[in-house]
């Protein structure tokens, strides 16, 4: 699509995200979520002024104390004098719709600070712990001039792992009591980690837990720039003392975790990872959405199913013929 | 594009930590398929106003059972609109003596909703008044 001049409204709009203005940025994510042409059109246009915060993601199971985490976080990287972004993802209902969205209880006595600006998103259908409008809202924070953003997931399971397609650094939550050593050794959530915390520390179990993750750390044969996961434990966050310490200890790991990725060139690898992930998305909804839409409201893919359901013929013919068809 | 969703925040100001009606209404809205941002008792009108900003929702519904809504909820209004978003439509719930109701309208509370208020009768308002919004 060649661009069009721009509208005074729309340089506005840019002008004033980018002044951190946060009823602009936030009525911008909400249209990105419902998908709105303008708000594509608006990410045209911030796009060239992305990628300068250090973004952050926070996942582990429900209930394993993310929000609080990130609540203290933001306490500390306030403290640095940080702008903060933080985007928390809760889950839709598959049947209704809806979705209460709740983490931002934890985190309300930054409600009025103006360096912290705080959205909740609802997964509205996207499957890997994320909502599909959180890589384009990173970006609009970022334009904002949030130096660190803190992307919360859903609480995950074991499979979850999109945040690392949208962050440069991966906390992975565990508490303790939640299963056998070979749930350390499995794949997909624990391989992600750039940090483990083992939260609720204080609780039995946790050096166990410890152990499990040590073992686990000490089979790799050799880290990715020289960088080895730590883990840290913190306690009962109504422990004020121990808990800061091991709070400070967790914001010091994040930045050196930033500081290696800087110095090792593989921020570059990761700002990559996000890239390939966003043209891919772009062209689904360039190319095959149009298509969908168009089978759906035709009444086509009815009578598709029909066929299907009748074994007249099978997806992988249906699927050769539309490509000839639409794709010429 | 996909539908336009209605986002609603629940919201408790003051002093209060009778919770139930708010969870309960929460939970309503969620079943009826709207997007309910909850931050839980003890909310000022200042971080409330603030809050209803950051999420962009087009309602905040506010439940007081304290008394003290002749002050909150008038509040909540006055501060959206120094700030630009009273676009955003308020409205209440909680103990109100019906002598207080045209005070709160005067003030800018859109509707008010007393225990007893059906369910549906609170969504069926939603639905009739809130049109989710679509400029920039």
């Amino acid at each position: 699509m060649t661009q069009k001049p721009e509208e005074p409204e729309e340089r506005e709009q840019l002008q004033k995200i980018r002044a951190g203005d946060v009823r602009t940025a936030s009525r911008l994510i909400r249209n990105l979520e419902d998908e709105s042409p303008e708000a594509r059109n608006a990410m045209k246009r911030i796009f060239p002024y992305t990628g300068r915060a250090h973004v952050v993601g926070i996942t582990g199971s429900p209930g394993a104390g993310k929000s609080t985490l990130v609540d203290a976080l933001i306490a500390s990287f306030r403290k640095q004098r940080k702008g903060v972004g933080v985007l928390a993802v809760d889950p839709t209902s598959p049947f209704t719709g809806g979705a209460i969205l709740g983490d931002r209880i934890r985190m309300q006595r930054h409600a009025e600070d103006p360096g912290v600006f705080v959205r909740s998103l609802a997964t509205r259908g996207a499957l890997g712990g994320l909502s599909k409008a959180v890589g384009d809202a990173v970006h609009v924070m970022d334009v904002m001039g949030k130096e660190l953003i803190l992307v919360e997931t859903v609480g995950t399971g074991q499979q979850e792992v999109e945040i690392i397609n949208h962050s440069h650094t991966v906390i992975v939550v565990l508490v303790p009591g939640m299963g056998d050593e070979i749930q350390a050794i499995k794949a997909g959530i624990m391989e992600i980690a750039d940090i483990f915390v083992i939260n609720k520390a204080d609780r039995d179990g946790s050096h166990q837990l410890l152990n499990e993750l040590m073992a686990m750390l000490n089979m790799v044969p050799e880290f990715p720039g020289g960088w080895r996961p730590p883990v840290i434990r913190i306690g009962n966050c109504f422990d004020p003392g121990p808990f800061a310490e091991s709070l400070g200890e967790l914001a010091a790991a994040i930045n050196d975790h930033y500081r290696s990725l800087v110095e090792t060139d593989l921020l570059g690898d990761r700002m990559k990872r996000k890239t390939m992930v966003e043209i891919h998305e772009a062209l689904r909804d360039a190319i095959l959405a149009p298509i969908l839409k168009e089978m759906t409201e035709s009444g086509e893919m009815e009578e598709i199913a029909g066929r299907l359901l009748r074994k007249e013929t099978d997806p992988y013919t249906i699927a050769e013929e539309v490509a000839r068809r639409r794709l010429k | 594009m996909t539908e336009k969703k209605i986002r609603i925040m629940v919201a408790k100001p003051g002093l209060d930590g009778h919770d139930r009606g708010a969870r309960i209404l929460a939970r309503c809205f969620r079943d009826a398929g709207f997007e309910v941002i909850y931050t839980g008792c003890h909310q000022t009108p200042e971080q409330i106003a603030a809050t209803a900003i950051q999420e962009d929702v087009d309602l905040v519904g506010l439940s007081c059972l304290s008394g003290a809504h002749r002050y909150l909820f008038p509040r909540v209004v006055e501060l959206l609109k120094e700030q630009g978003a009273d676009d955003i439509v308020v409205i209440g719930g909680g103990i109100i003596p019906d002598q207080d109701f045209q005070t709160l309208y005067d003030a800018g509370i859109k509707a008010i909703f007393t225990p007893g208020s059906p369910l549906d009768t609170i969504v069926r308002w939603v639905r009739t008044n809130i049109r989710p919004r679509v400029n920039l």
